[in-house]
């Protein structure tokens, strides 16, 4: 209770700090710059804030604060404009909202789900600003409890979202997250450093894919190649139906499942090292199970929409705990955060265990502007999406361009090299493929974002253990059967079952009709071939490096597996079967106008010509190329887009000072920047 | 209040740096200019706070006040970006390449990543640290300068890998005849710490600043027990106690109090040469090898101005700790002293990793 005497009195100190015109206006300053870099897929906060930094240093730490955690607030906020608009997960918070946003936003519902979307935002941050007030205090021995064999549980729930998500052929599903596991492991190993389907000589492959990539080419690169060859508007008919109102009527009678999955939200987010990349599956999944009729979910079921946006903004909050009271941040913004916050005023705020005893009144202003930056970003948000919703009746043929344009600059971004726009392609042409014949993307993605800490934490937890285990049985038991772990084992063994069950009623490609038995079954050996290489490579690891083949050996024979029992069902099964579902067979992809091929020559031709020109000449070409070609229009209005494109492009990668992706030509002569 | 302090702080600054940086001044002039101070590592590390410690301060006091921005190009274990800066070459001045132990380390154990070369660079700045292990309370009381009473403990720790800065307390664990099994794979010395506090581990070093932000609060609540400073080097290179923190035992000390563990011979010598490399001096700012000597005295007195300036003790003690920067002809014998490792010491390494790890470098 003495704590919470304490309390009360920085609270209100807190809220004195907040409420100066002052602070107010630089928190208002720090969200615009969010919203502007937010709606930019691929960047996000940390991007903002290190063009943040320079101004950090000796700044009033409460203004400093202001200034940067509006940027970092509406971040998960802004990004569901691409996720729900474009398909483009913006970040790994907003993943899940693709699923349900996206076909809302085909169906004219654009505004909808976006406002329902933005209402949850708000709400879940409100929520997580709440709970955060009282649990802070007492969160340390909280987060404490939650060791390896607790994290490794709380992934392995994540994992099993899967279920869930698997689609009509569980085993597909199944083998779709296997195979998104095993891609996760390319590069080199956490543990040993041995490389896994990598090579020295190829420096790019040894870091591994980024989120970022493989995110843009499963779902993006499929949607925007998909919606081009159909040559129409992303809602059908190009017309709008309910608007923004409805979206937040939306989310008024869905409020109970807003609450559950914010604080699904902050308890996830609390715990560090788990970082966002679980929160949004874990409250989808949820939001289909507490659904009575799940045959909208994957279709455009707005509580599908309304569950993940809950919980991303709320997960900002809990992420808060890890970042101050341990000085261990829960993301790639957060760590930035942390390294500003040394910067601010005379530097004696200390992000650690004295956030609490000396800077509880900082700490409490901190939390509060994470809510108040939430409040009016949100605002701001659901004030533009009835208008920002209108892209979606815009001709698809004229936005794609522009969607190849910031894909492509998203994905160099990750990392900088020229061959993150080779790997886009190649992400994205499994992606296409995976769309085409019925295997789950999202357990792929699932797959792979969980890769690494299903890895990491098996292995330091069997470490661990092991070591309990030769001090005395008890004690072993005791450490990997905490009660903790129990609750998450029946959880997870729940969730599983009820997943299966429901699995059938969620198509997320809709329905797919079934064809013939060659391109589907072609596909699956594709898939078993890459399976058995990587097998056959992690099996070359030597032994004394156990820790980094064990996971690449198990999950990619339980892959294989199901790969096989896949193959006899094809072999004995009928042409026309649900297992033979192609989408070239019927649908909207079979009577396009445009083929599969010579649409993704568009895009390859534009990372072909980056590769010898750079990427603004290369993207000056293909803009009047495809606008001219391919859109039809008149060289006017060709000219008058690509300088727009352009524009924009410089403009934004200026202000935050971003290179693009340089080629051959600019190996041999210098040339100013935006062509460098 | 905090505004008023800064502007005060920032006119004091830039008179010291005007005085200093005068002579290079009519030479050099980077007005209008944009300086790109590149890191290998990504926003979220150590080098990144260090660079952008320091980037404000050199913008104030390189001539034209030119803006200093600080860029990251994450990739290998740093050995992407030490690969990149080697193929640069001269322009205008306005490129920096700053580095750490992680990329000193790859460099001195012949990691066939690295394609760069040291040598070829100048180097213009060069800071340290220190490093402190501790223990949890429980073995913290069988601890008694020495660590004879610590041979039978099961130790658990968690570390980046063996390759990496953590090869200098696994080393120096093992020539104390300590059981230390280290759990890899952790992304950070926090995490390191955070697997001490939740008793998963029971040994933990954190480098000075995290240990003054982390662990400091650990042994005044009785959870841990500082054990041993990795040292300082005094002007002839013997080890010394670290002035941050002088009442802990080097692991000098401890090791000469401690049954079996010598302070002469090629595991000393060994250890010795990777603690040099990685602690005393361990980021350091470069400027391509074909760099004209006015700008890199220019470079050379900015540093400078920024080290003599009034409150430098200060404000760098709260975010780099209180360690050496050197400058000028300082920083070139730091350059020597980190990536030079003789043959034996590194082949005594190489060995140590492979019996011990079972990591093989090629």
């Amino acid at each position: 209770m003495e704590v919470f005497a304490t309390a009360v009195p920085a609270l209100s100190d807190a809220w004195g700090l907040i409420l100066q015109p002052i602070v107010l206006g630089y928190l208002v300053l720090g969200v615009v710059m969010g919203l502007a870099v937010g709606v930019f897929p691929g960047l996000g906060g940390i991007a903002g804030l290190s063009l943040l930094l320079p101004f950090m240093f000796g700044m009033d730490p409460i203004l400093g604060l202001a200034l940067m955690i509006g940027m970092v607030a509406v971040v998960p906020t802004s990004d569901t404009f691409a996720s729900v608009l474009m398909g483009i997960p913006g970040s790994s918070a907003s993943q899940a909202t693709v699923l349900d946003g996206f076909p809302m936003a085909k169906k004219g519902e654009a505004a909808r789900a976006l406002s329902a979307a933005f209402a949850s935002s708000l709400f879940g941050g409100l929520v997580g600003a709440t709970f955060l007030t009282m649990f802070i205090l007492v969160a340390r021995p909280i987060v404490l409890a939650f060791g390896l064999p607790e994290m490794l549980m709380i992934t392995i729930l994540g994992l099993s979202m899967v279920a869930i998500l698997a689609g009509r052929i569980p085993l597909k599903g199944v083998a779709a997250a296997g195979l998104g596991l095993m891609v996760g492991t390319i590069g080199e190993a956490d543990a040993g450093g041995s490389l896994r389907m990598a090579t020295y000589d190829i420096p790019y492959l040894t870091d591994g894919l980024k989120l970022v990539i493989v995110g843009l080419g499963i779902f993006a690169v499929p949607e925007i190649v998909s919606l081009l060859r159909q040559d129409r508007s992303i809602a059908k008919g190009a017309s709008l139906g309910a608007g923004w109102l409805d979206g937040v009527k939306d989310w008024a009678a869905n409020i109970w499942l807003s609450v559950r999955c914010s604080i699904i939200g902050v308890v996830v987010g609390v715990i560090p090292g788990l970082g966002g990349s679980v929160v949004d599956w874990i409250a989808y999944g949820h939001s289909v199970q507490s659904t009575k009729d799940k045959s909208n979910f994957g279709k455009g079921e707005v509580r599908g929409v309304i569950g993940p946006e809950s919980s991303n903004n709320a997960k900002e909050g809990g992420g808060l705990v890890p970042t101050l009271l341990f000085g261990i941040p829960g993301s790639g913004s957060m760590a930035i955060f942390i390294g500003a916050v040394a910067l601010l005023g005379s530097g004696d705020i200390e992000v650690g265990p004295s956030m609490l005893k000396d800077n509880l009144d900082i700490t409490y202003s901190i939390v509060w502007l994470l809510a108040l930056a939430n409040v009016v970003g949100t605002i701001l948000c659901i004030a533009a999406s009835g208008g920002i919703a209108k892209l979606t009746t815009i001709r698809f043929t004229y936005l794609a361009p522009f969607l190849f344009m910031l894909i492509s600059f998203a994905a160099f971004q990750s990392g900088q090299n020229s061959e993150d726009l080779l790997a886009l392609f190649v992400i994205g042409l499994i992606g296409i493929f995976l769309r085409r014949f019925d295997w789950s993307r999202p357990a792929f993605l699932i797959g792979f974002v969980l890769s690494n800490p299903v890895e990491k934490f098996t292995n330091q937890a069997f470490q661990i253990a092991s070591f309990r285990f030769r001090k005395s049985f008890g004690e072993g038991m005791e450490y990997v059967f905490s009660p903790i772990v129990i609750v998450l084992i029946v959880v997870t063994v729940v969730s599983v079952i009820l997943g299966i069950r429901q699995a059938k009623m969620i198509m997320a490609e809709g329905d797919v009709q079934a064809g013939t038995k060659r391109a589907p079954l072609i596909f699956l050996l594709v898939i078993m071939a890459y399976l058995i290489v990587a097998l056959v490579n992690a099996n070359m690891i030597p032994d004394y490096n156990m820790t980094d083949k064990i996971i690449p050996l198990v999950i990619g024979s339980v892959s294989l597996f199901c790969c096989v029992i896949l193959l006899i069902q094809m072999m004995r099964r009928p042409e026309g079967d649900v297992i033979f579902a192609d989408k070239e067979i019927a649908g909207e992809d079979a009577s396009a106008p445009h083929g599969l091929w010579s649409t993704l020559a568009w895009f390859a031709s534009l990372i072909a010509a980056t590769w010898v020109v750079g990427f603004i000449l290369a993207l000056i070409g293909f803009l009047i190329a495809f606008l001219r070609i391919h859109a039809g229009s008149s060289w006017q209005m060709t000219l008058i887009l690509t300088a727009c494109g352009i524009g924009f492009m410089c403009l934004m990668a200026g202000a935050l000072n971003r290179d693009f992706p340089p080629g051959l030509l600019q190996d041999m002569v210098s040339l100013p920047w935006p062509l460098k | 209040m905090a505004i008023s302090n800064f502007t005060r702080r920032a006119v004091v600054g830039l008179i010291a740096a005007a005085g200093l940086a005068a002579p290079a001044a009519a030479e050099v002039d980077f007005s209008g200019k944009t300086i790109e101070w590149v890191i290998p590592f990504s926003e979220t590390g150590g080098s990144a706070k260090w660079a952008n410690f320091f980037a404000p301060l050199l913008s104030e006091a390189l001539p034209g006040q030119p803006t200093v921005v600080v860029k990251f190009m994450p990739g290998a274990g740093s050995t992407k970006g030490a690969n990149w800066f080697q193929e640069q070459n001269h322009d205008d001045g306005t490129l920096l390449f700053g580095t750490s132990g992680s990329t000193q380390f790859p460099y001195l154990l012949s990691d066939p990543r690295v394609r760069y070369e040291y040598n070829d660079w100048i180097p213009v700045m060069a800071s340290g640290t220190g490093g402190v292990a501790y223990l949890n309370a429980e073995d913290g009381a069988k601890f008694d300068g020495s660590a004879n009473a610590l041979k039978d403990t099961n130790f658990i720790y968690g570390s980046q890998g063996a390759t990496r800065l953590d090869l200098v307390p696994l080393l120096a664990w093992q020539m104390l005849g300590m059981n230390v099994e280290p759990v890899f794979g952790i992304k950070g010395r926090g995490d390191g710490r955070l697997m001490f506090e939740r008793g998963e581990a029971n040994i933990d070093y954190q480098t000075s600043s995290g240990y003054l932000g982390g662990s400091a609060p650990l042994v005044e609540s009785g959870q841990a027990v500082p054990m041993m400073t990795w040292g300082a080097l005094d002007a002839d290179g013997n080890i010394v106690r670290d002035p941050t923190f002088p009442d802990i035992p080097t692991f000098k000390e401890v090791c000469e109090a401690t049954d079996g563990c010598e302070t002469t011979g090629e595991a000393w010598d060994a250890w010795k040469a990777f603690f040099v490399a990685g602690f005393p001096v361990q980021k350091l700012a470069f400027l391509p090898g074909d760099t004209p000597q006015e700008v890199v005295d220019a470079y050379t007195a900015a540093f400078q101005a920024v080290t003599e300036r009034g409150d430098f003790a200060d404000i760098s003690s709260k975010r780099v700790g209180k360690y050496p920067v050197f400058s000028g002809d300082g920083s070139k014998a730091a350059l020597q002293t980190a990536t030079n490792v003789d043959d034996n010491a590194k082949a005594y390494v190489l060995n140590w990793l492979k019996e011990a790890y079972g990591v093989e470098l090629n």
